[in-house]
C-alpha cells in the first residue's frame, strides 16, 4: 500500500494561452516559458484515512486555455467544487494581527503504454482529468493535449510517478470563465477526496520551470487528528512552521459549515507550513505522519522507492548508433529489393 | 532470427563506419545521441572532416525537443526565431515526444559547431553540446 496522502502541488504547464489562472501550490508557466508564480494556498485535511485536499484556481484574465498537471498521492473518490470560504478562513486563523486591530475586529464582528483516464469532471470553467500512468505516459498525454511542459518535466514526472502514478490535469478555459461572468481574481475552489494511508505534500514540483534562484512562496495548511511528525522538519530549508497548535473550535465549526466539509472532526491539530525558498532549495517533498511518529523518507523524496531501477534500461549512445545503423541497413535492403528489375 | 541479422548487419556497418583523420585518429561516421530528461547524453563529439556523418537522434522524453547544429550566428537566429517545426534541413531536426530520427551531414570546415535545443528554457536547462570536426 502506498504511504502517501494528499496535498499536492502543481506542475503547471501552458496550453495555448495568455491566461494565468493560479492553482494553489502551482507554478505557472506562460507560453513563452515565462514564469509567474503567485503566493498560493492549499489545504490538506486528514481524517479517518481520507485526505481532503482543497485548492483554488484563480482567473487572472486573458483568453484561451491554460493547464496544470498535478501529481496525486492516490486515486481520488471524488473531485468536486470546493466550499466558498475554507481557504480564506484558514488564512484568517493563522495570520498574525496587531492587538488593536484584533480588538477592533472583535468589536466590529464578533496501461500499458498510454495513461489511463480514471475520471473526468467539469467544474465551472475547469476541465479536470485524473490520470494513471508513468511519468512518460502522463507527459505524453499532456503533450498530446496541448500542454507545453518545461524541460524539467520528464524527470519531475518520473520522480512523482515512481511514488504514485496518479495525476490530475486541470485545463482552465478562460473564454468559458468570461462567459460565466467570472471576474479577474475570482477563484474556483476544487475539493479532491483521496483515501490514503498518510498525508504527503509534494513540494519539489513547485520549482518546475523555475530558474535556480527564482523564489517560491506557498502556504500549506494541514489539519490532522493529532500533532503530526514532518519530514523534513520545517527549519532552515526554505520551510517554516508558522503555526502548530490545537485547532480552535471556532475554526473547526466554520470549516465544517462550508460546502463539502462535513467531514471536519470535532477536534484536530492545525499546522501551517510556509514555503519561502529558492527553486534550487526545493529538492524535497513534505512527508507527514499523522500519528506523529515516523514520516517516510521515500515520501519526502529523500530516498528513492525500492522498486525504482533508474534509467539503466535505456539504450546507450553506442546502442542507439547500432539501432540506427541496423534500421538504415534494413531500409537500404528494402529499397534495393524494390529496385530489383523484374526478370520474367 | 531477424534480430540476429539486424545486429550482424549493424555491427558490420558500425565496423565499417569509422574514418581515419590526418593525424591517424579513428573517428566514427555514425553517431548516436539520446535525449533523456532534457539532456543530450553526449556533449562533446569528434567527427571527421569532409565525409558524411549520420546522426541517430532518440528522444525518449514525453516532450518535444529539437537538435539544431551550427555556428554562433546560426544559433543567434534560432534563439530569436519563431519557426515551430524543422524538417527539411539536415542540420535542423525536430524531435516529437518519444521519437527517433536520423540525419546526415558533411562538415567542410574543421572546428567546433554547437548543437542546441532552442525550445524555451531548454538551452538554459543544459541542452547544449559540441561537435568538433577534425581534419
Amino acid at each position: 500500500m502506498r504511504r502517501f496522502l494528499a496535498g499536492f502541488a502543481a506542475v503547471a504547464a501552458a496550453l495555448i494561452a495568455t491566461t494565468q489562472p493560479a492553482a494553489a501550490c502551482a507554478g505557472l508557466i506562460g507560453p513563452n516559458g515565462a514564469v509567474n508564480l503567485l503566493r498560493t494556498t492549499t489545504f490538506a485535511g486528514y481524517h479517518n484515512g481520507v485526505e481532503h485536499y482543497v485548492t483554488s484556481f484563480q482567473f487572472a484574465g486573458g483568453s484561451g486555455q491554460f493547464g496544470s498537471l498535478i501529481p496525486l498521492p492516490g486515486i481520488p473518490d471524488k473531485v468536486e467544487k470546493g466550499g466558498a470560504w475554507t481557504l480564506q478562513r484558514l488564512i484568517r486563523e493563522t495570520t498574525p494581527v496587531r492587538r488593536d486591530i484584533a480588538l477592533l475586529s472583535a468589536n466590529a464582528a464578533g496501461s500499458a503504454d498510454k495513461a489511463i483516464v480514471l475520471l473526468e469532471v467539469r467544474i465551472d470553467a475547469l476541465d479536470i482529468t485524473v490520470l494513471q500512468g508513468g511519468g512518460a505516459q502522463v507527459g505524453q498525454w499532456a503533450t498530446d493535449h496541448g500542454f507545453r511542459l518545461p524541460p524539467a518535466a520528464p524527470e519531475v514526472l518520473d520522480f512523482y510517478a515512481n511514488r504514485s502514478p496518479i495525476f490530475l490535469a486541470a485545463v482552465f478555459d478562460a473564454d468559458a470563465a468570461k462567459a460565466r461572468g467570472q471576474q479577474i481574481g475570482d477563484g474556483t475552489p476544487v475539493h479532491v477526496t483521496i483515501p490514503t494511508a498518510n498525508p504527503w505534500v509534494p513540494l519539489r514540483i513547485l520549482g518546475l520551470g523555475k530558474s535556480a534562484d527564482d523564489r517560491i512562496d506557498a502556504d500549506v495548511y494541514l489539519l490532522t487528528d493529532s500533532r503530526p511528525a514532518l519530514l523534513p522538519y520545517p527549519f532552515a530549508n526554505g520551510m517554516r512552521l508558522d503555526h502548530s497548535a490545537v485547532a480552535t473550535t471556532s475554526l473547526l465549526d466554520d470549516l465544517r459549515s462550508d460546502k463539502g466539509m462535513e467531514w471536519v472532526p470535532q477536534s484536530g491539530w492545525l499546522s501551517k507550513i510556509a514555503i519561502d525558498a529558492s527553486a534550487s532549495q526545493l529538492t524535497y517533498d513534505l512527508a507527514v505522519d499523522a500519528k506523529g511518529t515516523s514520516p517516510s523518507r521515500v515520501a519526502a523524496g529523500l530516498q528513492a522507492p525500492a522498486n525504482v531501477t533508474g534509467s539503466s534500461g535505456q539504450p546507450t549512445s553506442d546502442q542507439i548508433a547500432l539501432i540506427g545503423l541496423a534500421l538504415a541497413a534494413f531500409g537500404a535492403i528494402f529499397l534495393l529489393r524494390k529496385s530489383q528489375p523484374v526478370i520474367g | 532470427m531477424i534480430i540476429r541479422i539486424l545486429v550482424v548487419m549493424a555491427l558490420a556497418a558500425f565496423a565499417a563506419s569509422a574514418c581515419t583523420t590526418a593525424n591517424g585518429a579513428q573517428l566514427s561516421t555514425h553517431v548516436g545521441i539520446r535525449i533523456h530528461y532534457s539532456h543530450f547524453d553526449q556533449t562533446k563529439i569528434e567527427v571527421p572532416l569532409g565525409v558524411p556523418i549520420t546522426f541517430t537522434l532518440i528522444n525518449d522524453d514525453p516532450i518535444e525537443h529539437e537538435w539544431l547544429i551550427g555556428d554562433e550566428a546560426f544559433h543567434a537566429r534560432h534563439r530569436a526565431g519563431t519557426e515551430a517545426v524543422h524538417g527539411d534541413r539536415p542540420n535542423e531536426v525536430s524531435l516529437p515526444a518519444m521519437s527517433m530520427k536520423t540525419t546526415t551531414l558533411t562538415f567542410d570546415t574543421p572546428g567546433p559547431l554547437t548543437f542546441i535545443c532552442h525550445f524555451p528554457q531548454h538551452e538554459a536547462y543544459g541542452m547544449v553540446g559540441v561537435v568538433v570536426v577534425r581534419s
